[in-house]
């Protein structure tokens, strides 16, 4: 009895002792949390995509069926479009507000701390909120901005913002800058003050003026952070969605469908969960675009790799 | 030793020359009084230098007060090292003279300009910092070039500027290489080539050596003097060094919380120190100080150390009984076993050319060095007399110093 106990005691500590073993056992949680969470959710997404499941019905096998009824639907082709306005232009405006910003926050200002606390609000506020909020000052009847413009006698009658599609399509953007600013800004600030004070004095004795130091001295030392924070930026506009839903549900004329409101509207509201699956499906390429491009822009800089010579 | 002390010079300067590639035979010409031409050199071009003037200079931050009134005038073409004790506002003053730092009252001279309000960019100066402040993103080239192609020169001009500069400085074949992939010795040189290709009238060094290891500071120490000698550019150089300044400097300024102590030649300042900070400051080991009284006899007058010994001095003004601060250099002192101050072991350091000796002298802690290998032991008594005619007198309250004419001094 003793015997055997002590053998399996050691039988235990020798495995314990396994490297491999012991590898594959701390791995076990995270490989269960990625392929519980996220493999099977996306794996049966995409699965879902290929057959023509509708709430209450499993759904048969039907190939590109779905990818076939999408490339001719002008509705799926707007979304698309329309995602990629959104985006560029959305992340463009962010990038240069973000950075403006986080010059400004730079720089000796009063109330330094404040400032920046009061930077990060918009990012704190969940979403839905600010959305709401947003929805409030848009609003065709009580907007807060129509009538402040008509107090100060710039226009006669309220603006009905989301009523109509361009600028509907304009008050979204806004509102994702709004909310999108405050991470690209910080995130640079921070940036921004890794970059040693003595470069710029350096710069100043050899001759440059403020638009050549930021030239040649805080946008190149800063390339690595923007190339992060846009790619993340890149990928949170692509695939909002709360923000569409509560302003407008991707009206009007469909002017402001993304592609995940469409999806959400086919799939859930609509039923068609192949279709809504396809739709999501279709986005995974442009997602992996934005991806490789954060491989490419996040990989080490020459400049940044030490020790070894050549 | 027969090598005489221009031997010696030519011979390190074959030997830079040959490590850095070149023939020996160019050493019979350049080590003369004519300069080559430095990687400035246009065609015998005479480069404009400039002197450096401050006067009544006084910097403060909000209500604190750290630099209180210095003049300093740094001669054209004169290597100029501005010592003190950390935190004593040497850099604040060598980045006044840059620009970086605002002058709260009084006034930089450069040349003959007044530059309190021009930008650093226009001040025709280059500063060498003690992290080297190299653009982490350029190349060894783009480094030293950016400041060239900033002020729009052709590009043949920059590339022959750029690369005699890395000639001289032995940064040949790391020209495209990134400060990253550099030692701390060679991104130093690049920091000092980035100076020089530009060829400003003043250079501004601010600890440029402090990263170093020992060897390659002293090794750095030689080569920076050697361009100065070959370039001739006003230079001011900071450090908390003495024995840097002592090696270095054409004229040595020491400063000490804000205030110029003293300012002079090195040995002039090392023979003839005005107070007793720079006394203290300047050599190492630092100058023995002992607590004295001067004492009137009908023969004349003496400084008294401890209960009995009494030195001699001449034309003292002071009355009978004045608190003095005797000063002797460790070298300067006598070891005997009769007469002399009673002093006790409290350690013995050979270092082979000569023996450290640290004892205590009425309560006071006094080094000692000597030509011969004593052998105490810890805890002994001796007896220390220090040499006639090499000690100093300072006013024990202001630390001034108290000119003497000792009978003895020649
Ligand atoms: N921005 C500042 N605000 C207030 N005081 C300052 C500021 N910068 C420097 N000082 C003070 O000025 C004094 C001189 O500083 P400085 O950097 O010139 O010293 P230093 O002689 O170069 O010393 P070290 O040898 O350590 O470099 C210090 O006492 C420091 O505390
Ligand atoms: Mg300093």
């Amino acid at each position: 009895m003793a015997e055997s106990g002590s053998a399996a005691q050691g039988h235990r500590g020798r495995l314990l002792d396994n490297r491999e073993f012991l590898g594959a056992l701390f791995l076990l949680p995270a490989a269960i949390l990625l392929l519980g969470l996220l493999a099977y959710p996306l794996g049966l997404g995409v699965w879902l995509g290929f057959t023509d499941a509708k709430v209450g019905s499993s759904g048969q096998w039907i190939g590109l069926e779905n990818f076939e009824f999408l490339v001719g639907d002008s509705v799926f082709l707007l979304s698309a479009w329309n995602t990629f306005i959104y985006t560029f232009t959305a992340s463009v405006i962010k990038f240069a507000l973000g950075l403006w910003l986080a010059l400004l926050l730079n720089e000796r200002l009063p109330f330094k701390a404040a400032l920046r606390a009061v930077v990060l609000l918009p990012f704190i506020v969940p979403t839905v909120l600010s959305a709401i909020a947003f929805w409030w000052l848009y609003d065709a009847q009580f907007s807060v901005l129509s009538w402040t413009l008509v107090r100060l006698g710039l226009i006669d009658h309220y603006i009905d913002f989301l009523g109509n599609p361009l600028l509907a399509r304009c008050s979204v953007i806004v509102a994702n800058v709004w909310r999108g600013v405050p991470f690209i800004a910080i995130s640079l600030l921070a940036g921004l003050q890794t970059i040693a004070p003595s470069l710029y004095e350096a710069a100043a004795i050899d001759g440059a003026t403020a638009l050549q130091k930021f030239r040649h001295v805080t946008l190149p030392l800063l390339s690595p952070i923007i190339a992060v924070v846009m790619t993340f930026s890149v990928l949170f506009t692509f695939t909002d969605f709360q923000l569409i839903w509560v302003l407008t549900h991707g009206g009007p004329l469909n002017a402001t469908h993304l592609m995940t409101t469409l999806s959400y509207q086919r799939g859930i509201s609509g039923g068609a969960l192949g279709e809504g699956a396809a739709i999501s499906t279709a986005m995974i390429p442009f997602l992996l675009l934005a991806v490789l491009f954060s491989y490419f822009g996040l990989q080490r800089r020459r400049w940044q790799q030490g020790g070894a010579d050549r | 030793m027969a090598v005489s002390l221009p031997g010696a010079l030519l011979a390190r300067w074959c030997l830079v020359r040959l490590r850095r590639g070149e023939p020996a035979g160019g050493a019979s010409n350049s080590s003369g009084s004519t300069p080559r031409a430095g990687p400035e050199g246009g065609r015998g071009a005479r480069r404009s230098m400039a002197s450096v003037e401050l006067r009544q200079v006084r910097k403060q931050y909000g209500q604190t007060s750290v630099i209180h009134g210095v003049d300093v005038g740094v001669r054209d073409g004169e290597f100029a090292v501005l010592v003190g004790p950390s935190g004593c506002g040497k850099s604040t003053l060598l980045r006044m003279i840059a620009g970086l730092e605002e002058i709260s009252s009084g006034e930089i001279l450069i040349g003959d300009r007044v530059v309190n309000r021009v930008p650093p960019k226009d001040r025709d100066i280059a500063m060498v910092f003690q992290n080297y402040a190299l653009y982490p993103h350029m190349s060894v080239f783009d480094n030293m070039a950016f400041s060239l192609r900033l002020a729009g020169r052709p590009r043949e001009d920059i590339q022959r500027r750029v690369e005699e500069a890395a000639r001289v400085l032995g940064l040949g074949e790391y020209l495209q290489r990134y400060p990253r992939q550099l030692s701390g010795g060679q991104r130093q040189r690049v920091a000092m080539g980035r100076a020089i290709v530009r060829a400003p009238q003043v250079f501004l060094f601010d600890e440029p050596l402090s990263n170093l290891d020992a060897r390659l500071r002293v090794q750095m120490r030689t080569e920076i003097r050697e361009l100065h000698q070959r370039l001739r550019t006003t230079s001011v150089y900071v450090t908390h060094d003495q024995i840097e300044a002592m090696t270095m400097a054409d004229r040595i300024v020491v400063m000490n919380l804000g205030r110029v102590e003293q300012s002079g030649a090195p040995l002039e300042l090392y023979d003839e120190p005005a107070n007793v900070f720079v006394a203290g400051f300047i050599g190492s080991p630092a100058m023995n100080f002992l607590p004295a009284r001067l004492r009137r006899t009908p023969d004349g007058v003496e400084a008294v150390l401890g209960d009995a010994l009494g030195l001699p001095l001449e034309g003292c003004e002071l009355p009978d009984g004045s608190a003095l601060t005797l000063g002797v250099r460790p070298e300067h002192f006598v070891i005997g076993s009769g007469a002399g101050l009673p002093a006790q072991v409290l350690g013995v350091e050979p270092t082979g050319a000569d023996t450290q000796i640290f004892c205590r002298v009425c309560g006071t802690p006094v080094t000692v060095i000597s030509r011969e290998r004593h052998r105490f032991e810890p805890g002994g008594m001796i007896r220390l007399t220090p040499l006639p005619g090499k000690t100093y007198l300072f006013d024990a309250a202001g630390g001034q110093r108290i000119p003497t004419r000792d009978p003895r001094r020649g």
